[in-house]
């Protein structure tokens, strides 16, 4: 199972599409860690830089996160960058399921809940910590401590624990 | 209470329902290309399951940079090529005999009524104008599906489109879908599946109905799809007649895969396409859609007629109908995809490669290369295209570029005139 815990980038935007997490570009690599200087290069939201990602390993954001192509190289393109937990407000389907088989967490919360997230830690140095078994993530900021509970379906929480949808199906079927 | 054709479909294909709302489908088809497929092959190599489940139901095509630009597409291609053969994967198109693959698998028969489709591509909803289930999918899933046949998914949710009315001469199944992402947004169909339906529908070719489904995904759907009718038998006939021995034998077989009257839906949305005007994006959103005449006058430097949303030959003819006898604007350049051989090899022999080239564009072969900024057509910094493709994301055919998506006919409009325009003005 992979880590969930670390340090929180804030990308204050709906419809982040994975041309932006990962360009079209990159697609002629045919291992994950070559894409790790290029995690989302084309991102258009003012005030952000590639620095931002740097020693992140939770992205915290708005809708319809990963929409547009089904490449897989945009959950990697995290993964390779130490970011295993995405947590929005919703997730395009195929970015959805690729994080899930790949292993990670795609965590929809309600939107009162991502707006409380923003207005409270946005900025901050901030840790998230998401326990598999119990659904919930903690939050440390300004030496306070906070969990929010989450939902995930079986099958999503499966394929987290047995660190993806291979292993699984070689298993199963 | 009914069925939606997609819950038919998932029905007859279920192997396992593991946990609640996870259906395992049996697959009838794996479709792969040379960008998301080497990394599904150097994976299962390494973990010493280098299998495929059937080799007759696996399907690949270099597609995306071809020819090869640079060593590493050279690489990509020659991972997927080695494969194909070690498998013995009859169905893989090289180049020479390549083509986009939501235009060459339709083409070749590969896909029928009722069946279940991924493919490690958006915009494998494209072949559900068959009346099939066809998903996109990520390189995992597709590991999965090359190696055991089967693909997870949840309950398909349907919203239901109901299109009524005629299209206005000049406004294409290409407007009708801008204008249905529009009403939609970006994610109106996240976990869902899109039917298109009514008399508009019916009364479209195969062509025009891949054109609708292809851009669901634009919109978050799974699929879209199109019911099953004499038009889809007419388009296969040549791959089927073995199999039945009339037409209208395979009519009432296919005649399962349509919804129930009383199918459950998530929505119904019916919109009368009478007044529809030609539509364009703006911006960097699909769902960024204006009237062409709102937009006439923007100046743009590149055109680029091809792809899997608009490469066809349907495609080619209506923008061909537009350029003849006259000549690209001096402030522009503009390329032409077809989007298979077969489809150039008909717009060779239909003329209309030389109204293409008289008018000053240049012919490319059949790849997907411009569309997403990988190949042949890539923009520079600060330029704009009009283009028949289906994103508009920032960067998408090159960083710092600019696409407005459109018809074939409003994109060899603005190839004559430099600026975005409606190609009425330009028809004999």
């Amino acid at each position: 199972m992979k880590t969930f815990k670390g340090n929180v980038l804030f990308l204050d935007r709906s419809d982040i599409n994975t041309d932006e997490i990962i360009p079209a570009k990159y697609l002629t690599e045919i291992t994950k860690e070559a894409l790790k200087p290029n995690l989302l290069e084309d991102l258009v939201l003012p005030g952000f830089s590639r620095a931002d990602t740097e020693d992140k390993a939770v992205i915290v954001t708005r809708e319809n996160f990963g929409c547009g192509s089904s490449r897989e190289h945009a959950p990697w393109a995290l993964e390779v960058n130490g970011i295993n937990v995405v947590i929005a407000e919703s997730f395009a389907r195929i970015f959805r399921q690729n994080m899930y088989n790949c292993g990670m967490f795609a965590i929809e919360l309600p939107k009162e809940t991502i707006d409380g997230l923003f207005a409270n830690y946005a900025g901050k140095a901030v840790t998230m910590a998401v326990d598999v078994d119990r659904n919930q993530i903690t939050i440390q900021a300004d030496g306070k401590s906070e969990t929010i509970d989450f939902k995930v379906g079986e099958f999503d929480q499966t394929l987290v624990k047995e660190g993806g949808w291979v292993g699984y199906a070689d298993k199963n079927y | 209470m009914g069925k939606t054709i997609a819950e038919k479909i998932f029905d007859a294909h279920r192997v396992d329902e593991p946990f609640p709302d996870t259906h395992v489908l049996k697959l009838d088809r794996v479709f792969c290309h040379e960008i998301t497929t080497p990394i599904a092959i150097t994976d299962l190599m390494a973990r010493g399951m280098d299998r495929v489940f059937d080799p007759t139901k696996i399907k690949a095509v270099i597609d995306h940079v071809t020819p090869a630009k640079d060593s590493k597409t050279a690489a990509q291609g020659k991972i997927l090529r080695d494969w194909a053969r070690r498998h013995d994967i009859k169905d893989f198109f090289d180049i020479g005999k390549n083509g986009v693959c939501h235009a060459i698998f339709p083409e070749k028969g590969f896909v029928r009524p009722g069946y279940t489709i991924i493919m490690g591509d958006s915009h494998t909803c494209t072949h559900g104008a068959f009346g099939a289930f066809a998903a996109g999918i990520g390189t995992t899933d597709l590991e999965v599906g090359i190696l055991k046949g089967v693909c997870a998914f949840h309950f398909p949710k349907t919203i239901k489109i109901v299109l009524t009315g005629a299209l206005q001469p000049g406004v294409y199944a290409k407007d009708l879908i801008l204008f249905i992402i529009k009403e939609l947004t970006v994610n109106g169909a996240t976990n869902m599946v899109i039917e298109f339906t009514g008399p508009v529908v019916d009364a479209m070719s195969m062509e025009s109905r891949m054109t609708l489904c292809n851009m669901a995904i634009e919109a978050g759907g799974t699929c879209g799809i199109c019911y099953p009718d004499m038009t889809t038998v007419d388009y296969l006939w040549d791959f089927i007649q073995d199999e039945f021995a009339t037409k209208a034998d395979a009519l009432a077989d296919y005649s399962k895969w349509v919804s129930d009257a009383d199918a459950e839906y998530e929505r119904v949305l019916e919109y009368n396409v009478s007044e529809l005007q030609p539509m364009v994006t703006v911006g960097f959103k699909p769902d960024q859609v204006k009237t062409v005449a709102e937009m006439t006058g923007t100046k743009v430097d590149q055109i680029y007629i091809g792809s899997c949303t608009n490469g066809r030959i349907e495609d080619l003819r209506i923008a061909a109908e537009v350029l003849k006898g006259k000549k690209i604007s001096d402030n522009v350049r503009a390329i032409v995809s077809p989007a298979t051989p077969a489809i150039y090899s008909m717009a060779l022999k239909e003329g209309i490669i030389e109204i293409f080239q008289d008018a000053g564009f240049c012919v490319t072969n059949p790849t997907c290369g411009a569309c997403l900024g990988m190949s042949n057509g890539v923009l520079a910094e600060g330029e704009v295209c009009a283009s028949t493709t289906n994103r508009n994301f920032n960067g998408r055919m090159g960083k710092g570029g600019m696409v407005h998506l459109m018809s074939p006919a409003s994109a060899a409009a603005a190839a004559i005139s430099g600026t975005i325009e409606n190609s009425f003005l330009f028809k004999a």
